[in-house]
C-alpha cells in the first residue's frame, strides 16, 4: 500500500517529519518499506515563458527561443521541439539542473548559438500523459497550470508530494486505506483523526424503475448496494486527483473509474462502475457462474468461469467477477452516459479462491478475501456520489439500492486491564489502556470491549493485549526471566550425534549439508536397478524443477555429488561426512520414515579402501560399537547402494544379524558418472542401528598389574585366505589372555612363492593372576600354530 | 716436603684450567690422583719424616688433595656443560620450518552456530525436540490457526507431497508436537530444516534451518520473550548486543513481532549493510496465541506461553560475513575449511 502524505493531511493535522513519521509506524505495527519523495531527481528546473521563438540561422529544425524565467533578463535556449511557439509556459531545466536518470544539464553551443537550458517534455521530467492528458508526449510540456514564472517546477506541477510504502500485513485489511492508515497514525503520534461523513445531494428520482437487483447467493454475497449516476460527462479528473492516485501507485484513466478507484484507496472498499446500457433489462443479478461460462475482463483477456465462482450478471450473461474484476465490454467508455455505481460485499475466502483459480490477483481481490466491512458499503457509495458532485461528473439518483443480508456478530472480549498486564508483563494504567482501544475506535464498556466492523481481526484478550502492547511500544516492555527452575540435557541419541560429529571432525573429516531433495537421475547415476525399492520415493508434487523434485531414499548420492564438484573444482584431497536423513515411504497417506544416516566419502592422493576402513573403524570404536565384521556384499544384500561399488572393494558392516551400514570404493562405471577422475571411497552407517547396539557406558577397568608377553609369528598362506580368517583363529586358540593382535606387515612378492602371502602378526597376552610363563605363552602360541595349519596358514621359515 | 705438596697443588690446578676436552681431564686426573700419580708418589715419601713432621704434612696432603679433587670436579662440570652447549648448538634447527600436519576436519558452519545456540538453551533449561520434515498439513498450519484458504498460507510457498502431506515451511510444526506429548512446563528449542519453494539465489535456498523455541507456563508474559531474547542475542553476539521487537502477524501468535537485531556495522545510525535502518531484522516471535495452545489441549486460561523462530542461515551469514547463500550448500573444501 502506498500512502500519498498530501492526502493523509486531510485527515491528520499534525505535521510530523517524514523520518520520524515512517520509523514510528513501523513500531506500531505498521511497517514502512520505505518512501519516495516526488520529482526527488528533478532539481533547478523552474517555470519559463517563451518571449520569442525564431528560427536558428544555421539550422532548418532548431528554433531559439528567448525565455522569461522571472529574472531580469530573459535566457536563451536553442531547441529541436517543433511544439512551441512564444507565449507558451513551459519548464525550464537551468544550467546546473537535474533531470531523472542522472542528466545533468551544461551550458552549450548548437550550431554556433548558445544555450543555457533545456526545454522539457513530460518524459524528462518523469511523467506521462496520465499524468497531464492535456500534454503531449513527443514534445515539449506546454503547462496549462495555474502558476508563476520562475516558479519551481515541483509546486508549480505539484511535484512535491511523498509516497511511503507499507507492508501490510494479512490480518488488517482495513490498513489498506488511507483512513485506515490515518487511524493508525493518529493513534501513533496522539492526534485527533479528522475524517467527514460523506453526502451528497443527488436527483429526486426513484431507483426502482431504473435498476433491479437480485442477489441469489446471499452466502457469497452478504450485501450489494448500488446507484445510478446520470448525465455522466467523461473526461480527466482535476490535477489533484490524479496527483494523489499517482503517488498511491494507481493510473488515472478518467473521472468516473478514477472515482472508484480513489474512493476505494480512500476507503479500503473495493468499487465497481458500470455502463447500464450493457445491462440486459436494467437487471443486475448476483449469481454462481455457469460452469464453462465465458467473461473478458477488463485486461482483455477471455476467461472460463465455473459453478463455485460468483458473478454480477444480467439476465443473459455475466458483466464482471465478484470482487474480482470487472467485465471488458460493460467499462466505462467515452460514450457512457449512465453509470451504475456497485459498492458490496462478498466473502472473503470466496474471492480468493476464484482470484487464485483464475489467476488475477487485483487490488479489489487483494482486499476482499481479507475481510472487509459489510458496514462501509453504503458509506462508500455516498462518498463516491460526493465525488461525482464535487467533479461535476454527472447526476446520482439521491435513492440507492441496497440488498442487506449481512450480519455483524462483534463479539464481546473480555476487558480485563489486570490480565492484560500480567499477561505482557508490564504495569500499564487501566487509562492508558482504554485511550488507547477507544482511539482504535475500539468500544470499551464496563469489563469488555467491542471491536469495529472493520477490525474482524479481534476476537480474544490476547487481541485487545497486543493493541494496547503495540501502541504502548513493544519495547518499553520490560525484559525478565522465565520464571521457575528448568534443567535440561541433550537426549541420548542428541548426544551420540555429536559424538559422531565431534570424532568425524578428529578424524579428518568435514561436516557438509545437502539438499534432502534429489533429481530421480541420481538413482541411475549410481547404477541403481530399475525394479529397486529405493526408488519409490516420496514424490513433491510442485517441485521448482525436477533436481528436487523427490525426497531422497538414500543419502549416497548426496555425497557423491559434493565429492564431484570438489574434484572439479581442484581440490586435491577432501575427507566429507554428513549427517542427513533419508525418507522411507510408508504409504500413500503416511509420513514417511525419516531415518538418520551418517555419510562419509573421501579420496586424495594415497587413499585406498584401508583408509576409510580406518575412519570407520576409529569411529565406531569411540561411539562404543564393536564386534562387528566386514562381509562381502555378495554375501549379504542388505544395502541396494551397493551396486554403486567395487565388488570385490566394498563391505557391508555387520553385527549379530543387524547390517550397520557399508562401506567401499565407488564403482569405475559410477565415478565415471560422476565425473570423479581418481578413486572414491564413501561409506553409509545407519545411526539408529549404531545407537541400539553402541556401548555408551564407560567403567574404568584397572591398570594391569603383571605384565604382558608379546609373540610375533610371522605366517605363509595362500593369497586369497582373509586376514580376517586368521584373526579370529588366532582370537579363539589364544583365548582369554589375549590382549592385542597388531598386523604389522602383509606381503607378497619375490620372496615368496606366487599366489601366496606372508602375514605377520604381534600377539600380546597378558593375565590378570600373574605374570605369564614362558611355558603358558609357548602353549598358546602352539596352540595357534595348529589351528592356523587347519585354514592353510603355517609358519614362514 | 711442604713446598713439593704446595707445588703439584699449583701445577694440577693450572693444568686443570687450560685443559680442554674430558679425556684430558681425565689423564691429569691420573696424573696427579691416581694410584700411581704425583700425590700418592710424594705420600709414599711420608715414611722418611719425623714424627712430629708427619702430622702437619698429613693434614697437608689431605688438604692438597682435596683442594684438587674439587677443582678437578668443577672442572669437569664445567667441560659436561660447554659440551652439552656445544652440542645444542650443533642440534640448531630452522624453527620458521613448517609444522608436520595433522589431519583435523571441522563442523560446517552452520553445525557450528547450531550447537552454539543449542548450548545458550540448554543454559536457560531448554530442552532439544525433533520433528518430522515431511508433515500432516494439520501441524505446518492448521494446527498453528492457519486453517484452509486463510490468506497468510500465501506467504509460505509450500512443496506438497499431497493434498494434505507437505514439507513442512517452518519448525513451528514442532510446537504442536511437543504441547500435545508434554504437559507444562514446556520449554525446548527445535532445530531442524524447513522448505519453501524458492528459487536458489544469494539469500533463497528452497530448503533452509530454523530454530523454533517454545516456553509454556503458568504465568509466562511477553517479558520473559523479550527477555528471552535479549539473553541470546547477548550471548551470540555480546553484551553490547540490543534488539527490538516490532508488531507484526502470525497466525499462532498473539501479540506477534518481529524482532530486529541492532546492526554490528553502524550501531544503530544506519548504513549500507543494514539499508539505512540501523537494524537487521533476525526473528519472529509472540505469545502462543489461544487458540494454538487449545488445539493441542492445553486451558489458555490457565497457561501462556510464548514461541520464536530464528532462520539459521542468516545467523551464520552475518557471523562469518558471507554474502551468498549458496556457498553453504555448495560444500566446496576451500569453503569448508575456513571454519
Amino acid at each position: 500500500m502506498n500512502l500519498s502524505m498530501k492526502w493523509l493531511s486531510d485527515y491528520i493535522k499534525k505535521d510530523i517529519p517524514i523520518k520520524e513519521f515512517c520509523a514510528e509506524m513501523t513500531m506500531s505495527g505498521s511497517k514502512v518499506e520505505g518512501y519516495e519523495e516526488e520529482g526527488s531527481q528533478i532539481k533547478n528546473v523552474v517555470v519559463g515563458k517563451l518571449l520569442s521563438v525564431v528560427p536558428h540561422e544555421n539550422s532548418d529544425h532548431l528554433v531559439v527561443c528567448q525565455v522569461d524565467i522571472g529574472q531580469d533578463t530573459p535566457i536563451q535556449i536553442v531547441t529541436g521541439a517543433p511544439n512551441v511557439s512564444a507565449g507558451d509556459i513551459v519548464p525550464v531545466a537551468l544550467v546546473g539542473a537535474e533531470l531523472p536518470g542522472g542528466i545533468k544539464i551544461k551550458k552549450g553551443k548548437l550550431r554556433g548559438v548558445e544555450s543555457y537550458g533545456m526545454l522539457c517534455s513530460l518524459g524528462e521530467l518523469g511523467l506521462t500523459k496520465h499524468d497531464f492528458p492535456y500534454a503531449i508526449e513527443d514534445g515539449i510540456f506546454l503547462i496549462q497550470e495555474e502558476c508563476e514564472i520562475g516558479q519551481d517546477i515541483h509546486s508549480a506541477i505539484g511535484l512535491n508530494d511523498t509516497s511511503v510504502e507499507f507492508e501490510i500485513t494479512p490480518n488488517r485489511p482495513d490498513c489498506l486505506s488511507v483512513i485506515g492508515l490515518a487511524r493508525e497514525a493518529a493513534v501513533t503520534f496522539n492526534t485527533p483523526l479528522c475524517v467527514k461523513e460523506p453526502a451528497f445531494n443527488g436527483i429526486d428520482e426513484d431507483i426502482t424503475a431504473q435498476l433491479k437487483v437480485n442477489v441469489e447467493n446471499t452466502k457469497l454475497c452478504p450485501r450489494y448496494a448500488a446507484g445510478i449516476v446520470k448525465n455522466v460527462k467523461i473526461q480527466p479528473s482535476p490535477r489533484w486527483m490524479r496527483e494523489r492516485l499517482r503517488a498511491s501507485g494507481v493510473r488515472p484513466i478518467n473521472n468516473l473509474v478514477d472515482i472508484t478507484n480513489y474512493v476505494m484507496l480512500e476507503y479500503g472498499q473495493p468499487m465497481h462502475a458500470f455502463d447500464i446500457k450493457y445491462i440486459d433489462n436494467n437487471h443486475i443479478i448476483v449469481r454462481n457462474a455457469k460452469d464453462g461460462e465465458t467473461i473478458t475482463t477488463l485486461d482483455g483477456v477471455t476467461r472460463t468461469l465455473s459453478s463455485e465462482m460468483l458473478v454480477i450478471a444480467d439476465e443473459n450473461k455475466p458483466v464482471a467477477v465478484a470482487g474480482v474484476m470487472g467485465g471488458e465490454y460493460s467499462g466505462i467508455m467515452d460514450d457512457t452516459t449512465t453509470v451504475v455505481f456497485e459498492s458490496a460485499y462478498f466473502d472473503g475466502a470466496q474471492v480468493r479462491k476464484t482470484a487464485k483459480k483464475l489467476g488475477m490477483r487485483t487490488d479489489a481481490s487483494a482486499r476482499y478475501e481479507k475481510g472487509l466491512s459489510p458496514e462501509s458499503c453504503l458509506r462508500t457509495l455516498t462518498r463516491a456520489f460526493e465525488l461525482v458532485e464535487m467533479l461535476g461528473a454527472g447526476e446520482p439518483v439521491k435513492s440507492y439500492i441496497d440488498v442487506d443480508n449481512s450480519s455483524i456478530n462483534a463479539p464481546k472480549i473480555p476487558f480485563n486491564p489486570e490480565w492484560i498486564n500480567k499477561f505482557l508483563g508490564t504495569d500499564i494504567a487501566e487509562s492508558e489502556m482504554r485511550k488507547t482501544l477507544e482511539a482504535l475506535e475500539i468500544k470499551v464498556e464496563e469489563d469488555c470491549c467491542i471491536a469495529p466492523s472493520f477490525r474482524m481481526d479481534l476476537e480474544r484478550p490476547a487481541d485487545i493485549a497486543e493493541e494496547v502492547a503495540r501502541i504502548y511500544g513493544y519495547n518499553n516492555i520490560p525484559s525478565t526471566f522465565v520464571k521457575g527452575v528448568a534443567n535440561a540435557k541433550l537426549t541420548k541419541e542428541q548426544q551420540f550425534n555429536q559424538k559422531i560429529e565431534n570424532t568425524m571432525v578428529s578424524l579428518g573429516g568435514y561436516g557438509i549439508l545437502t539438499y534432502s531433495f534429489i533429481s530421480p537421475k541420481y538413482f541411475d547415476k549410481i547404477n541403481l536397478p530399475e525394479d529397486s525399492k529405493l526408488r519409490e520415493t516420496v514424490t513433491i508434487s510442485n517441485p521448482l524443477g525436477e533436481d528436487t523434485s523427490v525426497m531422497r531414499t538414500t543419502i549416497l548420492p548426496s555425497m557423491l555429488e559434493v565429492l564431484a564438484s570438489n574434484y572439479k573444482n581442484r581440490n586435491s584431497a577432501v575427507t566429507l561426512f554428513e549427517i542427513g536423513k533419508e525418507y522411507i515411504p510408508t504409504g500413500k497417506d503416511t509420513l514417511p520414515m525419516e531415518l538418520q544416516r551418517l555419510a562419509v566419502g573421501m579420496y586424495g592422493d594415497g587413499i585406498d579402501f584401508y583408509d576409510i576402513k580406518g575412519v570407520i573403524d576409529s569411529l565406531l570404536k569411540e561411539i562404543g560399537v564393536e564386534g562387528y565384521t566386514y562381509i562381502r556384499p555378495e554375501e549379504l544384500n542388505a544395502f541396494e547402494e551397493t551396486c554403486a561399488l567395487h565388488p570385490g572393494r566394498s563391505a557391508v558392516l555387520l553385527k549379530n544379524d543387524t547390517a550397520l551400514g557399508f562401506i567401499g570404493e565407488v564403482h569405475p562405471y559410477v565415478q565415471e558418472n560422476y565425473g570423479l577422475g581418481v578413486k572414491t571411497y564413501v561409506a553409509k552407517l545407519n545411526i539408529p542401528e549404531l545407537i541400539e547396539i553402541a556401548q555408551t557406558e564407560i567403567t574404568y577397568k584397572p591398570l594391569p598389574k603383571y605384565p604382558a608377553t608379546t609373540r610375533d609369528l610371522s605366517l605363509l598362506c595362500d593369497d586369497s585366505l582373509p586376514v580376517g580368517k586368521m584373526e579370529s583363529v588366532i582370537k579363539e586358540a589364544v583365548g582369554k589372555i589375549l590382549e592385542e593382535i597388531t598386523i604389522f606387515d602383509v606381503y607378497k612378492g619375490s620372496q615368496i612363492e606366487e599366489g601366496k602371502k606372508s602375514v605377520s602378526f604381534s600377539i600380546r597376552m597378558r593375565s590378570h593372576e600373574g605374570t605369564l610363563t614362558d611355558q603358558q605363552a609357548d602353549s598358546a602360541i602352539k596352540k595357534v600354530l595348529k589351528e592356523l595349519e587347519k585354514i592353510g596358514a603355517s609358519l614362514r621359515v | 716436603m711442604k713446598e713439593q705438596l704446595e707445588a703439584i697443588q699449583k701445577e694440577a690446578i693450572s693444568a686443570f684450567e687450560s685443559c680442554l676436552d674430558t679425556k684430558e681431564l681425565d689423564n691429569l686426573r691420573v696424573k696427579f690422583l691416581g694410584k700411581k700419580g704425583l700425590l700418592t708418589g710424594i705420600l709414599k715419601q711420608m715414611g722418611k719424616l719425623s714424627a712430629e713432621e708427619r702430622p702437619v704434612i698429613g693434614q697437608l696432603a689431605n688438604t692438597v688433595r682435596s683442594k684438587i679433587e674439587t677443582a678437578l670436579s668443577d672442572k669437569q662440570k664445567k667441560l659436561a656443560e660447554s659440551m652439552l652447549e656445544a652440542k645444542m648448538k650443533a642440534e640448531t634447527i630452522d624453527i620458521t620450518l613448517p609444522g608436520k600436519k595433522n589431519k583435523l576436519g571441522s563442523l560446517h558452519p552452520l553445525s557450528i552456530v547450531e550447537n552454539e545456540i543449542k548450548e545458550i538453551f540448554l543454559g536457560m533449561g531448554f530442552e532439544i525436540a525433533d520433528g518430522p520434515e515431511v508433515e500432516y498439513d494439520y501441524y505446518n498450519f492448521e494446527a498453528l490457526n492457519l486453517p484452509p484458504d486463510h490468506p497468510a498460507r500465501d506467504t509460505q510457498d509450500t512443496f506438497y507431497i499431497t493434498d494434505n502431506i507437505l514439507l513442512r515451511t517452518q519448525t513451528s510444526s514442532v510446537q504442536v508436537h511437543v504441547m500435545e506429548n508434554k504437559k507444562p512446563p514446556i520449554r525446548v528449542i527445535a532445530p531442524g530444516c524447513v522448505y519453501r519453494s524458492d528459487a536458489v539465489d544469494a539469500t533463497h535456498s528452497p530448503l533452509f534451518h530454523q530454530i523454533e523455541g517454545l516456553v509454556v507456563d503458568k504465568g509466562i508474559t511477553m517479558a520473559d520473550l523479550k527477555g528471552t531474547l535479549e539473553q541470546l542475542m547477548q550471548r551470540l553476539y555480546g553484551e553490547e548486543c540490543k534488539i527490538r521487537l516490532r508488531p507484526h502477524h502470525f497466525p499462532f501468535t498473539e501479540p506477534s513481532a518481529e524482532v530486529d537485531v541492532m546492526c554490528f556495522n553502524c550501531h544503530g545510525k544506519g548504513c549500507r549493510i543494514c539499508k539505512g535502518e540501523g537494524y537487521i531484522e533476525l526473528l519472529g516471535a509472540g505469545m502462543v496465541h489461544p487458540k494454538v495452545l487449545e488445539g493441542c489441549g492445553i486451558d489458555s486460561s490457565v497457561y501462556s506461553g510464548f514461541a520464536f523462530g530464528l532462520g539459521l542461515e542468516r545467523v551464520v551469514m552475518r557471523r562469518y560475513n558471507i554474502d551468498d547463500l549458496r556457498l553453504l550448500f555448495e560444500n566446496d573444501y576451500r569453503f569448508l575449511e575456513q571454519f
